[in-house]
């Protein structure tokens, strides 16, 4: 099984500055795996553990620098990676990066049979570039995966967790699959793994790579579009600190409508 | 020509018109009196018998027309068949603006369609107006909900995803004379490549059922332990409150993870909210600081969540918990 892992670097979303004029300090933002990402990573690899043949691809599409977070997931595993790097990408809305990220991989890897992304990136946390990429290659999706619990006869069988229960679902492959887990001990790099990372290439490939018209790519290629950005108000209480619990009490029975 | 905004009227799986859809249809109604008093109109795919059931419902949340699509395939969610449905519908009827619930459902289905219609798509606003041009101006967080963006499309629909609970329903009812409008779609070459095997519904009491509480009592890191935590579920109980966790104590195993508030976890509008050893880290309060009131009970003065709480207690919730619990109110059993 060909497996590509779309993997995206987002700034560190805890860790915010702030300019003068309230704007995101971008200069000196930490980039760190979007946390989702890491758990499309595990899944992948534990398929890799649990059958024969399997081969993985990290894709992302981002800044050069991306490529040493491509090395470190080469380190704890993954065969090999792919970097889509151009400036005519900068700036896409998640219909552009659906659509330049699924005609990369039509178009470079040769054969895939599944792709998975991580549910959602914390920067923009739209969790919509999945759906995106599988639309524009036509194939099915299956978002919510929890876990993948199976996988033969050219299917898996995956676990969905959703807000009314959990549903065993299986797809036919090739399909594309979103992840959501939970918490689980992340795989480290172990030395030959770094070894490995630093002797591979990483694939770069820019807007004339791909089979892609300039319309369709980056700002241009993007139908949605930031007119404003500004801080949220911040919530104008003063909070009133209670003595002791008689008064906290107190406060609880007229907030929550508990008086007798 | 009149101006349509669809909304989309998810079903939810025991068949019922998921409150979404009433939430979106009155803001709907708002963005409509801006818009050339556009149509707010109605897209629902369902099994046969559902679009007459629930007339009543759309006649009452001021629903122009239902575009009703029927067939005994659509009895369960699937994204191939729907997204094909939903798509074929909007072609026809060319809404201005496309709206559709950021459930679980909505998150799978929306971008199969923006992407299909080759059109943009809002995730998780929580503001939608119309600006001077006539635009659809979405505002929704981003970067964990420190920076909020308002964004604009430059294609048909201008589509946008909306969560639960982040806009009200109509309080009183806005009365249409709702038409319903039947329409065929072709599913035979759309293969079915994803197949339900099973489906365990959550067990649910009130203790978890966070989304309708109208009191939840939260606990983070602060509580330390399952001591903590039981301490913590007994006052819940004792003011038949629902309880909720910060992803620090889902990770430590003190809670599961459907209890989780905040940007990974569920978004909550209580009427009063106590939070129990947390912090109040931006990814936690952007989940629950809609709450109508919000009491904090925090050992370092100086915790965040102190900034948003209408009442607090500085103090250690070991010691203030079994004080609580002695006090007798209303729901006391
Ligand atoms: C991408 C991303 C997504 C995230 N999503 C979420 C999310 O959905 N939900 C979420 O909650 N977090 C989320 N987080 C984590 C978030 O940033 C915080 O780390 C987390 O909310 C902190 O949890 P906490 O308040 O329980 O713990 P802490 O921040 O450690 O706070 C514990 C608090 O308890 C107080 N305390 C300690 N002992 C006592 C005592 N005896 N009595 C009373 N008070 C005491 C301390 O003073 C402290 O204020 C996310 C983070 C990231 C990066
Ligand atoms: N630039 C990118 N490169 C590679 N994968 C991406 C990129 N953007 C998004 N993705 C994938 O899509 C998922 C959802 O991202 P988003 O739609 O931005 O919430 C991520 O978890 C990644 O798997």
């Amino acid at each position: 099984m060909k497996i590509v892992l779309c993997v995206k670097q987002v700034p560190d979303t805890s860790d915010i500055k702030w300019t003068e004029n309230n704007t995101i300090q971008r200069e000196g933002l930490e980039s760190i795996i979007n946390p989702y990402d890491v758990y499309a990573i595990e899944a992948a690899l534990k398929l890799k553990r649990s059958y024969n043949d399997i081969e993985i691809t990290a894709l992302t599409m981002g800044p050069f620098q991306a490529v040493d977070m491509l090395k470190k997931i080469i380190a704890i595993g993954v065969d090999n990676a792919i970097l889509l790097s151009d400036k005519k990408f900068a700036a896409a809305d998640t219909y552009a990066t659906g659509k330049t990220i699924g005609t990369a991989i039509r178009e470079q890897v040769s054969n895939f049979d599944l792709i998975i992304c991580g549910q959602f990136a914390i920067d923009g946390d739209t969790a919509q570039t999945g759906p995106s990429i599988a639309n524009t290659l036509n194939l099915p999706q299956v978002t919510y995966v929890q876990e993948i619990l199976n996988y033969e006869n050219n299917t898996i069988t995956v676990k969905r967790e959703l807000d009314d229960g959990t549903e065993i679902v299986k797809v036919t492959l090739p399909a594309l699959i979103c992840v959501l887990k939970d918490y689980f001990e992340p795989t480290r790099a172990k030395i030959n793994g770094i070894i490995k990372a630093q002797n591979t290439e990483i694939r770069t490939l820019g807007f004339d790579d791909l089979t892609l018209n300039a319309e369709d790519v980056g700002l241009k290629g993007s139908p949605t579009y930031v007119s404003k950005a500004f801080r949220p108000a911040p919530k104008e209480v003063e909070c009133k600190l209670c003595e002791n619990c008689q008064e906290l009490a107190e406060k609880i029975k007229i907030c929550g409508g508990l008086n007798d | 020509m009149t101006k349509e905004i669809l909304i989309f009227a998810e079903v939810t799986r025991d068949n019922y018109i998921h409150t979404v859809f009433f939430e979106l249809a009155n803001k709907a109604q708002e963005l409509a009196n801006k818009l050339e008093n556009a149509e707010v109109n109605a897209l629902l795919i369902s099994k046969p018998g559902l679009a007459e059931e629930y007339k009543e419902a759309f006649i009452n949340s001021g629903i122009n027309k239902i575009y009703s699509i029927e067939d005994l395939r659509f009895e369960t969610y699937c994204t191939d068949y729907f997204a094909k449905a939903a798509i074929d519908v909007i072609k026809e009827v060319k809404p201005e603006i496309l709206l559709i619930g950021a459930t679980n459902q909505g998150r799978d289905l929306a971008p199969r369609i923006s992407t299909a219609l080759h059109t943009g798509l809002t995730a998780d606003c929580t503001g939608l107006d119309i600006n001077e041009k006539g635009q659809l101006a979405a505002t929704r967080p981003t970067f964990g909900g420190q920076l909020m963006a308002t964004i604009l499309c430059k294609n048909m629909p201008q589509m946008a995803s909306v969560r639960p609970k982040v806009f009200k329903p109509a309080e009183k009812d806005i009365i249409k004379p709702t038409e319903i409008i039947y329409k065929k779609v072709d599913l035979e070459n759309i293969p079915r490549c994803v197949e339900l095997l099973e489906f365990q519904k959550k067990l649910t009491n009130s203790i978890n059922e966070l989304d309708s509480a109208e009191i939840i009592v939260a606990g983070g890191r602060g509580l330390k332990n399952t001591e903590g935590f039981a301490l913590l579920k007994e006052f819940a109980k004792k003011i038949g409150a629902a309880v909720g966790a910060s992803r620090v104590a889902v990770e430590m195993g003190l809670a599961s993870h459907e209890m989780q508030i905040g940007q990974t976890g569920k978004t909550v509008t209580p009427k009063l909210y106590i939070a129990c050893g947390i912090s109040g880290a931006i990814q936690h309060t952007i989940g629950m600081d809609k709450a109508e009131k919000i009491i904090a009970i925090n050992n370092d003065p100086n915790a965040p969540i102190f900034e948003i709480a209408d009442y607090g207690m500085v103090g250690d919730a070991f010691e203030i918990l079994p004080e609580l619990i002695k006090y007798s109110f209303k729901t006391d059993m």
